[in-house]
């Protein structure tokens, strides 16, 4: 059904459709609007899921655990500072290989209270377990969480997965989008580990050095797996409803001498940075990142690189740029934007470009 | 250094005494005497009629300039102003949603090791008191922190648009309880009493000269110290901006809220809720005038009514000792 709205009602529509049994919801802005349809969708019979309001995100973690431990479907959405405080329940969600989906509206963290779009709440869980999406338009927003509950419960893989949009530049903004009708593209949840009363037996028990190691062996096991259950998962979804997702996206990077690269929004506006740099006469094109976890290197042979990261670690550089240039080998032109909601136009992505010295790094809006 | 550190929004306090005329219930008129130093500066970004910025005003004035204000993310996050200036003539640390009592922990600590006797209070919300900061505030209670917490109950999650909190009453809508809601708000003064606080009480902002008197008390004994303030909420509860006040003169005229103290044990009821305690409106009448109960079902009303009756035998038989 064609229909419009932000990226928030997008997500919260695409989990009503998904049907899940458990919804833990805490608000946080700005993804508030997710848990405030989902009440409104419970509230008016238009979704049977059990809607928990939790006292704290450590709590909604910790609930869509105990819901997912039983193996049914859960949900919940949170932000920024609500991420980070349910950090300990992100490694327990994923260590016990629990197919929880979480949106995550990305948003910088204090001090000072900033609530702009930044990357640095979802890239610091990164070595939680779960699997990250990022996504760039109110569609997309739609099917990738869709798309997430089958990723996440199918039992090649049995860990959680996080879908990331950009805080206002994607919560806050309407577009039109198509809802779908899931049918068995969506299975039902079938955790081989649920709870079973005529089976017991302990969870999480305590768990020595000798084999501690194995499960996380595993949890990696499961995260390799992703890659090919997501292409899959894509592929069908494509068959049955026509749009089309890849584990990346290019644009106009088949004759490219220089590549852009990001993750979220700023993918988008990096298309139209690419014509006006062709105009110019730079054989430009873009790679939008799509998953961060399982992260999956696209070819940057030959080409000249420049990363826009909308996160930093300290001490270190931006993420993505440093990811990229550990696992491809690259040198890229390493661009920090777009901190706090800094506002970062293709106008100034361009500029990027044209200012370019691989293997080193600039700060958007810094004079030093 | 790039230390995100706000400087005075520029505008001088205005000098003025303040007398305000207060007719209570009994009709006896009250002059009231506060002290004209403003530290809350004439430039918040509160709503109109807002009652968070109105109590926290004689909140601050009550304590004076010694006084380092912990807040954890809450409407009063935003109240203060944005970065480079703030409307607040103190120091004021912002700190996580669930962290302003540990963090205020550490604060006192520090300076009563320094010999300093600064006041620490906490300025939070029901949320970040009720639900995700009780267990910091459990824990600093329990271990004698000297400090002042402060809880502003508006009864919702006001800063992210009104959704549900622990202390949202029943039948009240909300942004996350369309349809009202169904649980009761939770007893957070009992929680706090079982921690036996030196001092403890609540306050509304509709009475302001109750409110000072209670927080320069609690200010004045050692040990952890606990106040609970009503905060009628325009936007929130869904009433005219120019009534926070008449908003909360019904709440305490409908005994739904009682002003109290309780000093080592001791129970006292304060202010207009004396009258209170004999005689009642109908809790209709606070109910009615707030769009927020525009869904509240007739049973619940009488559950609200039997509530009120009960807490109010139950803090009668108190002050006469029976209990
Ligand atoms: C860990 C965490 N979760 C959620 C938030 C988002 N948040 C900021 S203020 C707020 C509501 C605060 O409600 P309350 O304490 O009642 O204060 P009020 O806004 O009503 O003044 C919320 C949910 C946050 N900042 N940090
Ligand atoms: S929402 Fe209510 S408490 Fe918050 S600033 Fe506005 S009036 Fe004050
Ligand atoms: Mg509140």
């Amino acid at each position: 059904m064609l229909t419009f709205g932000t990226g928030n009602k997008a997500v919260a529509m695409a989990v009503r459709d998904a049907k899940p049994v458990v919804v833990a919801a805490y608000p946080i802005t700005p993804q508030t609007e997710i848990v405030e349809e989902l009440a409104n969708f419970v509230t008016a019979g238009s979704m049977a899921a059990r809607y928990i309001p939790v006292e704290s995100e450590h709590s909604s973690m910790a609930a869509c655990i105990g819901a997912a431990a039983t193996g049914v479907r859960t949900f919940t959405a949170t932000s920024s500072h609500g991420l980070v405080y349910m950090c300990e329940m992100l490694h327990m969600s994923a260590g016990a290989r629990l197919p929880i989906v979480m949106a995550n509206a990305n948003r910088a963290l204090g001090p000072g209270w900033n609530i702009g779009a930044e990357h640095s709440d979802s890239i610091s869980m990164r070595d939680t377990g779960w699997l990250q999406v990022y996504v760039s338009t109110v569609q997309e927003a739609y099917d990738a969480t869709l798309m997430a509950f089958r990723i996440a419960e199918h039992t090649d893989v049995l860990l959680p997965v996080m879908i990331n949009l950009d805080g206002f530049l994607l919560t806050h903004i309407t577009q039109t989008f198509e809802t779908v009708e899931p049918g068995d593209f969506l299975p039902p949840t079938a955790t081989p580990h649920a709870i079973d009363i005529k089976n017991p037996g302990g969870y999480g028990t305590l768990t020595p050095g000798n084999t501690h190691f194995t499960f996380r062996r595993d949890m990696e096991r499961g995260m390799r797996a992703s890659i090919a259950v997501i292409e899959e998962t894509e592929a069908d979804f494509a068959r049955r409803f026509g749009r089309e997702y890849h584990l990346y996206e290019e644009y106009r990077c088949e004759d490219a001498d220089v590549v852009i690269i990001a993750m979220g929004t700023l993918g988008k506006e990096m298309e139209v940075a690419v014509d006006i740099l062709r105009d110019e006469g730079i054989a430009a094109g873009a790679i939008r990142m799509r998953w961060f976890r399982p992260f999956i290197v696209p070819d940057l042979d030959g080409k000249e690189v420049v990363v826009i990261d909308r996160d930093y670690s300290f001490g270190y550089g931006g993420v993505l740029a440093g990811e990229l240039q550990a696992k491809s080998g690259c040198k890229p032109f390493s661009v920090i934007a777009g901190l706090g909601g800094q506002e970062v136009t293709y106008d100034d992505i361009v500029e990027f470009v044209r200012i370019r010295k691989p293997g080193t790094e600039h700060w958007f809006g810094v004079v030093d | 250094m790039g230390c995100p550190l706000s400087g005075l929004a520029g505008n001088e306090p205005t000098q003025y005494f303040i007398i305000i005329h207060v007719k209570y219930p009994n009709e006896r008129l009250y002059t009231m005497a506060i002290p004209d130093e403003e530290f809350l500066l004439k430039t918040t970004s509160a709503c109109a009629g807002c009652p968070s910025s109105l109590i926290l005003r004689y909140v601050t004035k009550a304590a004076g300039a010694d006084t380092v204000l912990v807040i954890p993310a809450c409407c009063t996050s935003v109240i203060q102003g944005v970065y480079p200036t703030t409307a607040m003539n103190l120091p004021v640390y912002n700190v996580a949603f669930a962290s302003a009592a540990a963090v205020a922990s550490g604060m006192s600590e520090a300076f009563r090791a320094e010999g300093k006797k600064t006041n620490v209070i906490c300025y939070a919300g029901d949320g970040g008191t009720i639900d995700i900061g009780i267990q910091a505030l459990s824990g600093a209670l329990e271990r004698g922190t000297d400090f002042l917490y402060i809880c502003y109950d508006n009864e919702a999650y006001s800063n992210t648009g009104m959704q549900r909190s622990g202390a949202t009453p029943l039948g009240a809508m909300t942004t996350t309880t369309p349809g009202g809601k169904k649980d009761h708000k939770k007893d957070l003064d009992a929680i706090v009493a079982a921690h036996h606080p030196v001092y403890q009480a609540t306050a509304c902002a509709a009475y302001p000269q109750d409110l000072y008197n209670k927080v320069e008390k609690a200010l004045s004994i050692p040990g952890p110290k606990f106040m609970h303030v009503l905060a009628p909420c325009p936007p929130g509860w869904r009433f005219p901006s120019e009534k926070t006040v008449e908003m909360g003169k019904l709440a305490v005229k409908s005994g739904l809220w009682v002003l109290y103290e309780r000093e080592n044990g001791k129970l006292t009821i304060t202010g207009a809720s004396k009258a209170a305690m004999k005689k009642r409106i109908p809790i209709e009448d606070y109910l009615s005038v707030q769009g927020r109960f525009r869904k509240i079902t007739a049973e619940e009303t009488v559950k609200m009514q039997q509530m009120v009756e009960d807490t109010i035998v139950r803090l009668q038989r108190e002050v006469d000792g029976i209990c």
